[in-house]
C-alpha cells in the first residue's frame, strides 16, 4: 500500500523506504508493480489505437486517389496525391469551399456570443438573486434539460417561416441569444453558486446593484466556466446538422455539415476522395480546438457532467 | 438569510420573532424589507428576460402548439384542420414504418446505452488505477464524443464499414466474411450502435471524476475485512458511484433517442437499407419536412416526448432502491 501513497519522492526512494521498514522481500512486489504498469500501458495504448483509428484513417485517406477507395482499405495511400485537396477547394454546387467555412464561422461565433451572454445573465438570476418564483422557474429550467429538442422543431419552423426568416441565419442565431440551451445555464449556475457571498455583500454595502456585481465581480470569477461554455457552444454550432438542414435552403448559405451532405449525395460512389477530404477539413477546426483547450473541455465535462 | 428571517416573521412565531427582534434589529424594518424583496424580484426577472422569452416563446408555447397540431391535419400552406385522435390511431394501427422506426430506435437506445455505460465504467476504472499518464488517455478517449454526432464522422463511418472497407477487410482477414455493414439490413444497426459506443469518452470522464471522489478508506476497510476485488467493486464502487451512474444513464438514454445526423448521412436521408436506420427523429423529419405532414410529425414528436418522460419518471422513481446518496442512511 505504501507504494501507492502519493508523495513527491522518486520511485527509488520509496523502494528504499519499503525495504527499510518491511522485513518481507520487497523486490517481488516491486516487480509485480512494474509488470502491472506495463500491462496497463500496453492495454490502454492498444485501446487508444482502436479508438483513434477512424480519425487517423480519415487523415491519411485524404491523400488517396479516387481509385484507391474500395481497393486499399489500409492506412497508407499506394500513390499519394494532393488532387483531393485541389478538387475540394474549388467547392461544390458553384459555391467555393471557403464560403461554407465562412458561414459555419459566422454561425459559431454568433452562437458563442449569444450563448455566453444570455446564459450568464440567466445563471446569475438563478444562482445569486432571491426572488419570488425562483424555485419553480429553476425547476422548469432543469426540466428543459431533459426535453427532446425534436418536440419543438415543427412549431419553431412554423414561427420562423411566418416571420419570413427561413433561409436566413436568424432561426439558428436567435435562440442562442435566448439561453435555450439549458446545459449552459445549469453549468454556470453551478459555478456561480460556489462563489463566496461576502464579496457581493461588501459590494452591496458600497452601494453596488446587481448589474455592477454581475459585471464586475461574478463574471470575472467564473471566467473558466465561461470559457468552457464558449468552446462547447462553438463546437456544437459547428457540428449542428438538423438546424441548418431545416432552415437553410440555398447553397450559398450552407454551413459545412450541409455542404458535406452535397458531396455525400452527389458523389456517393464516384468521388470518395473529395467527400473524405472535405469531411476532414470540416473536422479540423474542432480537432484543433480540442488539442488547444482539452483541459477546459475535459474538466468541464468532469465537474458538470456535460456531454460532448 | 434575509428570506428565511422574513418567513419566520410571517409565520407569526412570537417567541422567535421576539428573539429576532433583540438580535437582528434590521429585520424589524418590515416596509424596508418588503421594498428590498420587491427590488430583488424585479432584478431577478430583469436578468431572466432573455431566458424567459426563450423559455416561453421557443419552448413552452411551441410545445403546446405542437400538441394541438398533433390533433390536426396540417401542411403549412392551409390552416390546420382538427381530426381528433386520427394521427395517433394511424401511428399505432396503420403505419408499419412507424412501428419499425420505434422498434429500431428502442433497440438502438436500450442496447447502445448500457454497453456505452459499461465500457465507460471499465475504462474509467482502468484509468483510475494509476494517475501518471492517465491524463493523456483520458483526453484521447474523450475526443470522439466531441465529434461523434457530426456529419464528418458519419461519412467516415460509412467508409469504414463499407464493403471492402477497413472493417470488412480486417474481419475477412480473421476469416469472418460479413461484407459491407452499411448496405446490409442486419448489420447497419450494429454499425450505428458501434458508432454510439465509440463515443463513450464523455461518460467515462464523468465516471472517472466520480471514482476519484470515493474515499480511499472505504477500500482499505473493505480489504481489511477480506473483500476481494469483485466484492470491493460490488460493495464500495457501485454504491458510491450510483448517483453518477444514474446521471449518465438518464442523459445517455435521452441523448440516444435523439440521434439524427449519423442516421441521415449513413442512409443518404432515406432511413435505409430496409428502414433499419429510420430512427424516430429521422422519420419525424421525413414526414414533417419532406412529405409536409406537419400534424402527423407533431404526433410522432409527442409520442417521443411521452416515451422519454416515462423513462425519466421510471428512473427517478426507482432511484430510491439503487441510488445511494452520501449522508443518506436509508
Amino acid at each position: 500500500m505504501s507504494l501507492n501513497a502519493p508523495t513527491s519522492q522518486s520511485a527509488t526512494d520509496l523502494t528504499f523506504a519499503v525495504q527499510q521498514t518491511t522485513p518481507l522481500p520487497p523486490r517481488r512486489k516491486v516487480h509485480r508493480k512494474t509488470w502491472q504498469t506495463a500491462l496497463w500501458l500496453i492495454g490502454l495504448i492498444a485501446l487508444t489505437a482502436i479508438v483513434l483509428y477512424p480519425l487517423v484513417w480519415l487523415a491519411f485517406s485524404t491523400f488517396k486517389p479516387n481509385g484507391e477507395f474500395g481497393q486499399n482499405p489500409g492506412l497508407i495511400p499506394n500513390s499519394p496525391t494532393f488532387d483531393n485537396y485541389t478538387k475540394v477547394l474549388e467547392g461544390i454546387a458553384g459555391v467555393p469551399l471557403w464560403k461554407f467555412f465562412w458561414n459555419s464561422l459566422i454561425l459559431a461565433v454568433a452562437a458563442v456570443v449569444g450563448t455566453v451572454l444570455s446564459s450568464a445573465l440567466a445563471a446569475y438570476a438563478f444562482a445569486r438573486i432571491q426572488f419570488k418564483g425562483l424555485g419553480i422557474l429553476f425547476a422548469a429550467m432543469i426540466g428543459t434539460l431533459l426535453l427532446p429538442f425534436h418536440v419543438v422543431i415543427i412549431p419553431q419552423y412554423i414561427l420562423f417561416n411566418n416571420f419570413g426568416l427561413v433561409d436566413t441565419f436568424w432561426p439558428l442565431i436567435l435562440p442562442k441569444f435566448l439561453a435555450t440551451e439549458a446545459f449552459f445555464v445549469f453549468l454556470l449556475v453551478q459555478f456561480m453558486r460556489q462563489m463566496p457571498r461576502d464579496m457581493d455583500e461588501a459590494a452591496r454595502i458600497d452601494g453596488a446593484g446587481h448589474v455592477r456585481i454581475f459585471w464586475a465581480i461574478i463574471l470575472p470569477l467564473v471566467k473558466p466556466a465561461l470559457i468552457t461554455c464558449a468552446i462547447f457552444a462553438f463546437i456544437w454550432s459547428w457540428n449542428d446538422f438538423l438546424g441548418p438542414l431545416l432552415y437553410l435552403t440555398s447553397p450559398e448559405n450552407y454551413p459545412l455539415p450541409i455542404a458535406l451532405r452535397l458531396y455525400n449525395d452527389q458523389s456517393s460512389t464516384s468521388d470518395y476522395g473529395a467527400t473524405v477530404t472535405a469531411s476532414f477539413l470540416a473536422l479540423l477546426p474542432v480537432l484543433i480546438f480540442f488539442l488547444v483547450f482539452q483541459r477546459f473541455l475535459v474538466d468541464g465535462v468532469a465537474t458538470q457532467g456535460l456531454k460532448g | 438569510m434575509s428570506t428565511t428571517a422574513t418567513r419566520v416573521i410571517v409565520t407569526g412565531d412570537k417567541r422567535r420573532k421576539a428573539l429576532l427582534r433583540t438580535r437582528r434589529p434590521e429585520n424589524l424594518d418590515r416596509p424596508g424589507q418588503r421594498a428590498r424583496s420587491r427590488r430583488e424580484t424585479l432584478a431577478g426577472y430583469g436578468f431572466l428576460v432573455p431566458w424567459l422569452i426563450g423559455f416561453f416563446g421557443l419552448t413552452i408555447i411551441p410545445m403546446v402548439y405542437s400538441l394541438y397540431l398533433s390533433f390536426t391535419r396540417y401542411n403549412i400552406f392551409q390552416p390546420p384542420s382538427w381530426i381528433g385522435l386520427d394521427n395517433y390511431i394511424r401511428l399505432f394501427t396503420n403505419d408499419p414504418q412507424f412501428i419499425q422506426s420505434a422498434q429500431i430506435t428502442l433497440v438502438y437506445v436500450l442496447v447502445g446505452t448500457p454497453i456505452t455505460l459499461a465500457a465507460a465504467l471499465v475504462v474509467a476504472m482502468l484509468l483510475n488505477f494509476r494517475d501518471k499518464g492517465s491524463g493523456f488517455f483520458r483526453s484521447a478517449f474523450y475526443a470522439p464524443s466531441l465529434i461523434g454526432g457530426s456529419v464528418s464522422v458519419a461519412i467516415v463511418w460509412r467508409a469504414m464499414f463499407a464493403g471492402d472497407g477497413p472493417v470488412d477487410s480486417s474481419l475477412s482477414f480473421f476469416g469472418l466474411d460479413l461484407g459491407g455493414w452499411i448496405g446490409n439490413p442486419d448489420l447497419v444497426l450494429p454499425a450505428m450502435i458501434v458508432l454510439s459506443i465509440w463515443q463513450f469518452g464523455a461518460t467515462m470522464v464523468i465516471f472517472l471524476a466520480g471514482l476519484k471522489q470515493i474515499p480511499k478508506e472505504l477500500y482499505e476497510a473493505a480489504e481489511m475485512d477480506g473483500a476481494n476485488a469483485w466484492h470491493r467493486f460490488r460493495a464500495v464502487t457501485l454504491p458510491m458511484l450510483s448517483p453518477v451512474i444514474f446521471f449518465n444513464l438518464l442523459l445517455g438514454l435521452i441523448g440516444a433517442f435523439q440521434v439524427f445526423a449519423s442516421a441521415y448521412i449513413i442512409s443518404n436521408g432515406s432511413g435505409g437499407p430496409a428502414g433499419m436506420t429510420n430512427f424516430i427523429t429521422l422519420y419525424l423529419y421525413k414526414r414533417g419536412f419532406a412529405d409536409g405532414q406537419m400534424g402527423y410529425a407533431a404526433a410522432i414528436a409527442w409520442v417521443l416526448l411521452v416515451v422519454v418522460a416515462v423513462i425519466a419518471f421510471v428512473l427517478f422513481r426507482t432511484q430510491r432502491s439503487w441510488v445511494h446518496y452520501a449522508g443518506d442512511n436509508r
